[in-house]
C-alpha cells in the first residue's frame, strides 16, 4: 500500500525464494525422485508385497487411532466449551501435552511401560502377551502422539460459536442426544472434518514415536514411513520416493481440505 | 447470574464429556508419561548425573538447544516477512502459497527428511550450487537448522497473520499524517503489535523442533559428539537396551524443555498483556 512498488516485489521475492528452497524444491524432488525410473517402476515400488504390508498396517493404525481420537475431541471439546469448571485451563494444557514431547520420547514410554523390562513387562511375558515390538505399540504411540489433534481443533470452533442455539433446543425440549445430533454436530461439521483429516494424516505419517515401538519386521511391524526409512537406507531411493509420494499425496489432499474448509467459513 | 453459569444448568452432558475426558486423558496420555519420571525415580542421582554429564550428551544438548533455537530465530524473520507478504499485497498464485506454508504440519516427518536431505546434499538441486560457494549442508550441524527450519515454517506465519488483519489501517494512518515515516512508522506502530505473536510463534517452532526427530535424521551426518541430537541419542540408548540411560537423558530434556517454554510463554503472556492494556 504505502509501500514503494521496488520495495514491495523485493519483499515478495524474498519471502518466495526462502518458501522456494525449503517447500517447494522439497516437494518438487519428492515426485521427481519417485518417477525417475518411470511410472512402471514406481507402480511396482508401491504394489510390491512388503509395500503393500505396510499399507494394511498403516491403514490399520489409523483406523484406530482416528475414531478413538473423534471421540475424546469431541467429549473435550463439549466440556471445555460449554461449562465452566476448576482447572479447565489445566485440563487444556494436559490436551496439549503429547504435542510438547518429542516423539522418540512418546516412542518410549510405551518402552518403559510395556517392555520386557517395563513396568508391565514381567506381567504380560507371563500371559505371552506382545505389546511393544509388535502392532498394538505402534497403534498405541500412534494414539498417544495424534491424541490432542481432533479436541484442539474443535476447542477455538465451538468457543467462537457459542451455545445458545444448543441451549434453545434444550429449553423447547429436545434430550441431549438430539441436541447434540441435530444442533451442535452440523454447526462443528467443517472443523470435524478438518480435525479428522489431519489426525489422520498425522496417525499415517507419524515416523519417530512409531519407529521406538516398532520391531521393524519387514512386511510385518513396517507403517508406511518406516518402509520408507529402510528403502532408503538400502540406497533404493527411487522406490523410498515411491512409497514417500504416496505419503505427500496424502498430506496435499489433507491441505487441499482444510484449504475447502477455510473457504466454506470464510462464505 | 453469569451466562457461564445458566449455560451449566441448562445443557447437558457434563459429567459424561468430563468423566470421558478426564479417563481417556489418563489412559492414553498421563499413566504413558508418568513412566518417565516414574523410572527416573528408580535411578540414584549419581547414575543420573553420570550419563547426563557424559560428553557425548552435553554435546547433543548443546546440538539440540543450538540448532532448534536457530531454526526458530529463522523462521521468525521469514515467518513475519510472509505473514507481511500473505496479508499485505496481492500477487498471482498468493492463495496457493497461503494454502501450502502449512505443508510441514501435514507431511510425515521421514518424507521431508528424505527430500532435505536429497535436495541439500553435495549432488542436489540447491546442495550443489551451495557447495560450489563452498557450504556444504547436507550431513552437518547446518544440515539439523535446515530440517528444523522446515518443521518450524508454519508457526509464526500463523500466529502473526491474525494479528496483521486485525490491525486497523487508521492507525497507520494517523501515524503517517501526523508526519512519521515509513520506517517510524514499522518501528513505532507496527512492531510492538507484531511482536507478541512472533514471540508465540517463535516458542512453538523452537518447542517442535526441539523434539523434531524424522526430518533431522536423513540430513544429520549423526556424528556423535557433532551432528547428534538428543532425540536420536535416546533412540540409540534404547536400542542398546540402555533403558536407565534412556530415561535419565529424557527426563532432562523434557524438564528442560518444559521449563523453557514456559518462560518464554509467560513473557509473551506479560507483553501481550501490557500492549493490550
Amino acid at each position: 500500500m504505502n509501500e514503494p512498488r521496488w520495495v514491495r516485489w523485493l519483499l515478495i521475492a524474498i519471502a518466495m525464494t526462502f518458501l522456494l528452497l525449503f517447500l517447494f524444491v522439497p516437494l518438487a524432488v519428492v515426485f521427481s525422485k519417485a518417477f525417475e525410473k518411470g511410472a512402471a517402476a514406481w507402480l511396482a515400488a508401491i504394489s510390491e508385497p512388503d509395500a503393500r504390508a505396510a499399507v494394511r498396517l498403516t491403514l490399520y493404525a489409523a483406523a484406530f487411532a482416528v475414531p478413538l481420537n473423534v471421540v475424546f475431541g469431541i467429549a473435550a471439546a463439549w466440556a471445555v466449551t460449554k461449562f465452566q469448571f476448576r482447572g479447565k485451563n489445566l485440563l487444556v494444557t494436559l490436551i496439549d501435552l503429547p504435542f510438547s514431547v518429542s516423539p522418540v520420547i512418546s516412542g518410549m514410554l510405551f518402552v518403559l511401560l510395556f517392555g520386557a523390562q517395563g513396568f508391565l513387562g514381567p506381567w504380560l511375558q507371563a500371559h505371552d502377551i506382545k505389546i511393544v515390538f509388535a502392532v498394538p505399540g505402534i497403534i498405541l504411540a500412534t494414539i498417544f502422539v495424534t491424541a490432542p489433534l481432533v479436541a484442539r481443533e474443535l476447542i477455538p470452533t465451538m468457543e467462537a460459536q457459542g451455545s445458545e442455539e444448543e441451549e434453545a433446543a434444550i429449553t423447547l425440549g429436545a434430550s441431549g442426544w438430539q441436541t447434540f445430533r441435530r444442533v451442535s454436530l452440523p454447526k462443528i461439521r467443517w472443523g470435524l472434518v478438518y480435525g479428522i483429516v489431519l489426525c489422520n494424516a498425522r496417525a499415517m505419517g507419524e515416523f519417530g514415536a512409531v519407529s521406538v515401538v516398532s520391531g521393524h519386521i519387514r512386511g510385518q511391524t513396517t507403517t508406511l514411513p518406516l518402509h520408507v526409512e529402510i528403502l532408503y537406507n538400502e540406497y533404493q531411493f527411487s522406490a523410498a520416493f515411491a512409497v514417500a509420494s504416496l505419503l505427500t499425496l496424502l498430506a496435499l489432499v489433507t491441505l487441499a481440505v482444510q484449504g475447502w474448509v477455510e473457504w466454506r467459513a470464510e462464505r | 447470574m453469569t451466562t457461564e453459569a445458566r449455560t451449566r444448568g441448562v445443557l447437558p452432558g457434563f459429567g459424561l464429556s468430563l468423566g470421558f475426558t478426564l479417563f481417556y486423558l489418563g489412559l492414553v496420555i498421563l499413566i504413558p508419561l508418568s513412566t518417565v519420571f516414574l523410572k527416573t525415580a528408580s535411578l540414584s542421582p549419581a547414575e543420573i548425573w553420570a550419563k547426563v554429564s557424559a560428553p557425548r550428551t552435553l554435546a547433543a544438548f548443546r546440538l539440540s538447544f543450538g540448532a532448534s533455537l536457530a531454526a526458530a530465530a529463522i523462521n521468525t524473520v521469514f515467518g513475519v516477512l510472509l505473514a507481511w507478504v500473505l496479508e499485505r499485497y496481492r500477487f498471482p498464485g498468493r492463495r496457493l502459497v497461503d494454502g501450502i506454508v502449512d505443508l510441514p504440519f501435514a507431511l510425515p516427518t521421514a518424507v521431508a527428511g528424505i527430500a532435505l536431505a536429497t535436495v541439500y546434499s553435495g549432488k542436489g538441486w540447491v546442495g550443489r550450487y551451495l557447495e560450489l560457494a563452498g557450504i556444504h549442508v547436507a550431513y552437518t550441524r547446518i544440515g539439523v537448522v535446515v530440517a528444523l527450519t522446515f518443521v518450524g515454517l508454519p508457526f509464526v506465519v500463523r500466529t502473526v497473520q491474525p494479528v496483521l488483519r486485525q490491525l486497523e489501517p487508521e492507525t497507520e494512518e494517523a501515524a503517517a499524517s501526523l508526519g512519521a515515516g515509513r520506517p517510524t512508522i514499522l518501528g513505532r506502530v507496527l512492531l510492538p503489535e507484531l511482536l507478541p505473536a512472533a514471540l508465540t510463534g517463535f516458542a512453538l517452532a523452537f518447542a517442535r523442533a526441539l523434539g523434531e526427530y524424522g526430518s533431522v535424521i536423513f540430513i544429520a551426518g549423526n556424528l556423535p559428539l557433532k551432528s547428534e541430537i538428543t532425540p536420536l541419542l535416546i533412540m540409540i540408548q534404547l536400542e542398546q537396551f540402555d533403558y536407565a540411560g534412556a530415561t535419565a537423558i529424557a527426563a532432562v530434556f523434557l524438564v528442560a524443555s518444559f521449563s523453557l517454554l514456559l518462560t518464554i510463554n509467560l513473557l509473551s503472556r506479560r507483553r501481550h498483556r501490557r500492549y493490550r492494556g
